[in-house]
């Protein structure tokens, strides 16, 4: 079955391939078809994972890509442990975004092109998880960035989708330029693009001493390959696309900016775990977790102030995926692959079932929704699984996987354990704040006539839902933690359950979720009220801590400004250049137009002068009387007669 | 003083030259035919004279004078007859007139 691993990104790219070429005419139109490559991937990964269960030893399948001198550079893919979880999140969670596109996205007018596109999405993500190199990574990786863009700029006419996906793309390519500067330092030091030789090479302490500008060699690479993790998975300080990146359909978001995609950042940073695990001092895993921190404690703290619901899902995950770069970052590799497996599935649930509630109410505003519970049953309750995994209630996913962050945090880290603790109640805030205001009370808007939404779309919910509640039994400490035993990485302790932290953090977000129903639902405390207490510092949240205003001032204008004074000096320095070569061919042209006119028909013109002239002159002599002509033949013969006589 | 070959060939050539004077500068037609026929009597003479000079005892010249007066006789026909013709045509017999070979 493993052997077949290379089908696996196969299917969606035959599946992109088929709709691209033939589009509507398709089996629903086109949808069907992405949908069953999909879910072929699915069933393989499934049966790959099974196997790998059963005997979880590393496969690998190389081909030789080229010889640089006398180095030979295979490429190929690899099937491990983190692999399996990967291709199984991807592949299972993309199924259900997949099937439930069929019913959001029905009245599109580039239906097939949607498709065609998340086809190729679940391909370039597959063929980044499985490679085994970082070529094939950074390939995998550019292609995500690339579908990324092309989705968020799906509705291409409204100007702010168009400029939320440039963003995105630019951002992220910050972040991609520091990574593949770090993915040639690797090359250039070591030789290869293989990870496995890297971390045999790096393990055996092939870099070790070496330094690079007074910096450790390994510190800066492994830091460097951060920076695409940091633009990817929108870190601080690069997390700014993330929130634009709404513009695009809510299955996208749901799929690309919440499960997979941004996911690829940490699952960069475990894959090359050993890089940052060996690093002098772990400094860069501590960078890891430091990021990791900022960005969860600053995206939760913004959530709570966002009235788009996709906004503070979009917040959410910078706030999660943060929450996980924390766990790497402290040692707890396990912790942070299982978050975001949980993660992928609850926060894909979250997003779907904005995307249905936003179907339904034609408006991503909160304030103007509510009393939606009684309306969409599925929704609501699916929504509500959701937050509760994302608040990390027992025994909703989030919980166990949180809970695994937490503990590591407390134990290797102190002070992140408190960023973490917060960020949990923050996050249970915003999320039931979410809920209260879309869900309960009445509706606000008067224009909206909200329905459930169609079975195609609340099934997947359903599906989802289901995931959120059990999954993360596969973490859990009574059952011996499998997902660990799958999945860990050697050399690194897991620290032992301990249940009163797990009560502790169960604690505080059950603090967090009747906070928000003191102040959203009970409404003892007005909301307004909160708002003025908190005064500035609500506004600096609000303002997202001025950091866009911040990159206008400091990078965008500078940027802009350099480029409006390069088109200056190309319209006014490099035009004119070529300006003046035209013109000076028009002056030649036309200094060559006078010789032409002036000498050189001049000179024919002489020519046919002289012999008009000459026929003028000469004419006279055929004076038409026989008598001069006869005197001609005379005096002829005469001069002949002299010659021949006085020769 | 002995008349002899030399004599007869400076009247000849006179006479020629007379001829051709008249036949390049008369504008009458017959003056010119008249010019022709002092020419075709000028050779004539030479013939005669070569004829008495060089073979004494031939009759060559004086058959071939002979039929040169033939062939006078005939060019005059000949040529007054296109006199008459050119008259008749043109109204003129002054050759600077008919100028029909100009251009």
């Amino acid at each position: 079955m493993v052997e077949l691993a290379w089908l696996i990104p196969v299917f969606p790219l035959a599946a992109f391939a088929l709709i691209t070429a033939f589009g509507r005419r398709l089996p629903g139109e086109g949808a069907y078809v992405a949908v069953a490559g999909i879910i072929a991937s699915a069933l393989l990964s499934i049966g790959i994972f099974l196997q790998m269960l059963g005997h979880p030893t590393p496969y690998e399948a190389n081909f030789r890509w080229m010889l640089v001198g006398q180095l030979p550079l295979d490429l190929g893919i690899r099937v491990d442990a983190l692999t399996t979880v990967m291709l199984l999140v991807v592949t299972v969670v993309g199924s259900m975004i997949f099937i439930y596109s069929i019913g959001y996205m029905h009245e599109d007018p580039r239906y097939s092109r949607f498709f065609a596109y998340l086809s190729l999405f679940a391909a370039s993500m597959l063929l980044l998880v499985l490679a085994n190199n970082l070529v094939f990574l950074y390939a995998g990786w550019e292609l995500v960035g690339l579908c990324s863009y092309l989705l968020i700029g799906f509705y291409f006419e409204r100007p702010s989708a168009a400029r939320a996906a440039m963003k995105a793309f630019i951002t992220t390519r910050v972040g991609d330029v520091f990574m593949f500067l770090g993915i040639l330092l690797l090359f250039f030091t070591l030789g290869t693009f293989r990870f496995e030789e890297i971390f045999t090479k790096v393990s055996q302490g092939a870099l070790t001493g070496q330094t690079i500008g007074g910096l450790p060699t390994l510190t800066v690479a492994a830091v460097l390959i951060f920076g695409g993790a940091v633009g990817k998975s929108a870190q601080f300080p690069l997390h700014t696309w993330l929130p634009d990146a709404m513009e695009g359909p809510t299955p996208v978001s749901a799929l690309i900016h919440a499960a997979t995609m941004v996911a690829a950042g940490v699952y960069l940073v475990a894959r090359a775990y050993t890089l940052f695990f060996a690093s002098p001092g772990q400094e860069a895993l501590l960078a890891v977790a430091y990021i990791g921190g900022i960005s969860a404690l600053m995206a939760a703290t913004i959530a709570v102030v966002q009235d788009d619901i996709k906004r503070v899902l979009a917040y959410s995950t910078i706030s999660q995926l943060g929450l996980m770069m924390l766990g790497l970052g402290v040692g707890g590799y396990t912790a942070g692959m299982f978050h975001l497996t949980t993660h992928a599935f609850f926060k894909a649930l979250l997003f779907l079932g904005a995307g249905s509630v936003i179907h339904a109410m034609r408006t991503n505003d909160i304030k103007q929704m509510g009393g939606l519970a009684k309306v969409m049953p599925s929704t609501y309750w699916t929504f509500l699984i959701g937050a509760l995994a994302l608040s990390g209630i027992f025994p909703f996913a989030g919980f166990w996987s949180k809970d695994e962050i937490l503990l590591e945090a407390f134990h290797n880290n102190p002070a992140l354990f408190v960023v973490g603790a917060l960020t949990s109640f923050l996050t249970a805030f915003y999320i039931f704040r979410v809920i209260f205001y879309t869900f309960s009370g009445t509706l606000r808007s008067h224009d909206a006539h909200p329905h459930e939404s169609p079975g195609v779309m609340t099934g997947p919910l359903w599906v989802l839902a289901a995931f959120s509640t059990v999954i993360g039994f596969v973490g859990a400490p009574f059952l011996g933690n499998p997902f660990h035993a799958f999945l860990r990485f050697e050399g690194v302790e897991a620290v032992p359950f301990s249940p009163t932290l797990a009560l502790a953090s169960l604690a505080i977000a059950a603090a967090g979720i009747g906070a928000a129903a003191v102040v959203y639902h009970w409404k003892i405390v007005p909301a307004q009220a909160l708002r003025r207490a908190a005064g500035p510092l609500h506004t600096l949240v609000a303002n997202k801590y001025y950091l866009d205003e911040l990159y206008a001032v400091a990078i965008v204008r500078p940027v802009l400004w350099i480029a409006w004074a390069l088109r200056n000096f190309d319209v006014y320095v490099i035009d004119a250049l070529v300006n003046l070569f035209g013109l000076a061919g028009v002056g030649l042209a036309r200094l060559y137009r006078l010789m032409d006119t002036y000498i050189v028909d001049g000179l024919v013109n002489v020519v046919g002068y002289a012999v008009k002239g000459a026929g003028g002159v000469l004419r006279y002599v055929q004076t038409g009387r026989a008598q001069n002509y006869l005197l001609a033949i005379a005096l002829g013969v005469i001069v002949l007669l002299a010659t021949g006589l006085f020769r | 003083m002995q008349v002899g070959l030399t004599h007869f060939l400076i009247v000849s050539a006179l006479l020629f030259c007379l001829g051709l004077y008249a036949v390049l500068t008369r504008r009458n037609a017959v003056a010119i035919l008249m010019g022709i026929e002092l020419m075709l009597n000028a050779a004539n003479v030479n013939l005669i004279a070569f004829n008495k000079f060089t073979a004494p005892g031939a009759l060559n010249g004086q058959v071939f004078a002979l039929v040169v007066i033939t062939l006078a006789a005939c060019e005059a026909g000949v040529g007054l007859a296109l006199v008459m013709a050119a008259y008749r045509n043109l109204e003129t017999i002054h050759v600077d007139e008919i100028n029909v070979m100009k251009w």
